[in-house]
């Protein structure tokens, strides 16, 4: 196995009051693109400011290349990061901020003003370089901030959450722009964000972040399709969690018994019965039946909600669990969902996924 | 109709106060420049005709002369040290956080609040016992100990704006803690630098009580103007004062336009 290109080793952070970065593990290799997700205060830009070394980890140890980054301030990493905020300079012009890194390269004028040039021009700013920052629009800004971190022809890039300014058509278009980047310069890509569909979009893997911890890592399918345990499969939204406990063992299948019934789950070990039986059914997965007398949960339909061409239908079930459950549009017009109708709730116990049990790495 | 006159006549009314009021505020001064081109020897109307004999006087007279220069070169150096000073407690005050940072920045700010006549006799008293009496770089480090105080207060201001993440960015693009000070916080200060160094420099171009009291046989220029005063009424006075307030308003007007407090115009977007 080649040795990872970043590798974080029990990496703490504490700070006086807040334990932000627990005792992490996590190897990244060169050229990945990789997105570190997680709910706001999970540690994952504090994660993002330890490998830049804009914060100096309490314990543990980062490896970036093979060396030992403790102890190296962060200027001398050259591990150059997109800002939320930008953090553009405002009493230099675009050429002069995207020029900046090389400067205090000691770079000559002539030659950092050329390759200055040559970045904005790659990144579609041709004629901006004289402008002042204020003239600039989001996006345009948004640009100049990727080039300025470019611009030393670094061997990777940290960005933090750096699309979250923009609106959501920008943001789409920016997405496609950093994926070509990552392909056409084949470095790595560390990208903090607490958005799913960016992380989707453009990530290798995956890193979901809690409390510091994390808590799973993987290719965003198979986090997707095998989340880890209860808090991953809640967090990635489209995925029914239905708490149970173990029956019975059936040849691959596991017994579960919960509130809202009896099913099978798919198994590759046994579990003792009476043994926690959690498992999730994504949201696709759902068969909605208007027939009430056929077999599954009874619901009923609280509201519907827009996602493209599909639909987040959401339904009661009775005692008050609520299902996700994603439809096509014409699916949803055939059923005549709307508010208020019962509907039978049933699904392949195949793709039904159980949820390892804690403290067992699955 | 009565609604109409009576904005008007409150309008009136407005303007008037107005105009009183810097009437009253600039009518001394007028006065003093109008006199120093007097031909009469006592400032007394009517006017004797325009003459420059004033203003030729005090070129010719050498105590003036020394006290404009001594006032300058103190006003110059306070102005270099007072910012220099000033930017470092802002940038201490803005960055860290430290034990004892409300007794600091007390400290930074207290001198203009104290009485000038008590602050110069403990300076007096003060500097006389280690030796360093009756010199300009003692009166230099007096202005400095009040003038510091509005360069902090102006510098903070702009720091305020200086968004946190602007110094962590440039350290991550390649800057030490060093190269991100000069090239990152003192750009992005520059006006701020610029308007305290004229205000400090207005501020102690006036100052007279504390120069009066530590600076022995090294008189300033407003030191040299009430030493006049008390021998005769003279009518260099005239010309002098003419001269101080062209220097003070030039000073002041060159600070506020570095702050942005400009007549008539909006901060330009950072």
């Amino acid at each position: 196995m080649p040795t990872p290109f970043i590798a974080l080793d029990k990496l703490d952070k504490r700070y006086p009051d807040h334990h932000a970065v627990k005792s992490i593990d996590l190897d990244i290799e060169a050229g990945e693109f990789i997105a570190i997700m997680g709910p706001s205060g999970c540690g994952k830009s504090t994660t993002l400011r330890l490998i830049a070394g804009l914060d100096e980890p309490t314990d543990g140890d980062l490896r970036i290349g093979g060396d030992s980054m403790r102890g190296v301030p962060a200027f001398q990493r050259n591990t150059p990061m997109v800002w939320q905020s930008l953090a553009l300079f405002p009493f230099l012009t675009v050429a002069e901020n995207v020029a900046f890194p090389l400067r205090m390269q000691k770079v000559g004028a002539a030659e950092r003003r050329k390759r200055a040039l040559e970045w904005l021009d790659r990144l579609g700013l041709a004629g901006m370089a004289e402008r002042n920052i204020a003239q600039l629009s989001g996006g345009q800004r948004q640009r100049v901030a990727i080039a300025r971190a470019l611009v030393t022809e670094p061997s990777v890039l940290l960005l933090d959450e750096p699309l979250s300014a923009l609106d959501a058509h920008l943001r789409v278009r920016m997405q496609t722009e950093l994926s070509r980047l990552h392909r056409e310069l084949g470095i790595t890509f560390v990208y903090v964000t607490h958005a799913q569909s960016e992380a989707f979009a453009l990530a290798d893997r995956i890193v979901i972040m809690s409390e510091g911890h994390i808590q799973q890592v993987g290719r965003p399918q198979d986090v997707y399709r095998a989340p880890a345990n209860a808090f991953v499969a809640e967090f990635m939204g489209m995925n029914n969690l239905i708490r149970g406990e173990v029956r019975g063992n059936d040849e691959g299948m596991l017994e579960v018994g919960s509130t809202l019934g009896n099913f099978r789950v798919p198994t590759l070990t046994t579990r003792p019965e009476g043994s926690r039986g959690d498992f999730v059914i994504a949201a696709d997965r759902v068969v909605l039946a208007a027939d009430m007398e056929g077999p599954g949960i009874a619901g009923t339909v609280l509201g519907l909600e827009f996602v493209g061409s599909t639909q987040t239908v959401f339904i009661e079930i009775e005692g008050g669990t609520e299902f996700r459950v994603q439809k096509q549009q014409h699916e949803i017009e055939a059923l005549d969902l709307v508010p208020g109708r019962q509907v039978k709730l049933n699904w392949d116990s195949r793709h039904a996924w159980l949820l390892p049990q804690p403290g067992t790495t699955h | 109709m009565n609604r109409i006159l009576a904005t008007r006549l409150s309008r009136l009314a407005q303007y008037s106060f107005l105009g009183l009021l810097f009437a009253f505020i600039a009518t001394p001064m007028l006065v003093i420049v109008v006199f120093s081109f007097d031909a009469n020897r006592f400032p007394t109307i009517p006017w004797g005709g325009f003459s420059l004999e004033w203003h030729r006087a005090i070129l010719a007279d050498s105590m003036i002369r020394d006290a404009f220069v001594n006032s300058m070169l103190v006003g110059g150096g306070t102005a270099v040290l007072s910012t220099l000073l000033g930017f470092a407690a802002a940038y201490l005050d803005f960055r860290y956080r430290f034990r004892l940072k409300l007794g600091f920045v007390l400290l930074v700010a207290v001198p203009p609040a104290v009485p000038a006549t008590i602050l110069g006799m403990a300076m007096l008293a003060f500097l006389s016992r280690i030796g360093l009496f009756g010199r300009l770089e003692t009166i230099m480090a007096c202005h400095v100990a009040i003038a510091t105080s509005f360069s902090m207060a102006i510098i903070r201001l702009r720091l305020n704006d200086l968004s946190r993440d602007l110094e962590p960015a440039a350290w991550n693009l390649g800057a030490s803690p060093a190269a991100a000070l000069f090239h990152v916080v003192i750009p992005f200060c520059r006006p701020a630098l610029i308007a305290s160094f004229f205000l400090s420099a207005a501020v102690s171009f006036d100052e007279f009580l504390i120069a009066w009291f530590v600076g022995g046989v090294h008189e300033t220029l407003p030191v040299r103007i009430l030493n006049l005063l008390q021998g005769q009424v003279n009518p260099k006075i005239n010309a002098i004062g003419a001269v101080v307030l062209v220097v003070s308003v030039a000073l002041v007007l060159l600070a506020q336009r570095f702050t942005g407090v400009r007549a008539g115009r909006r901060n330009p977007a950072p």
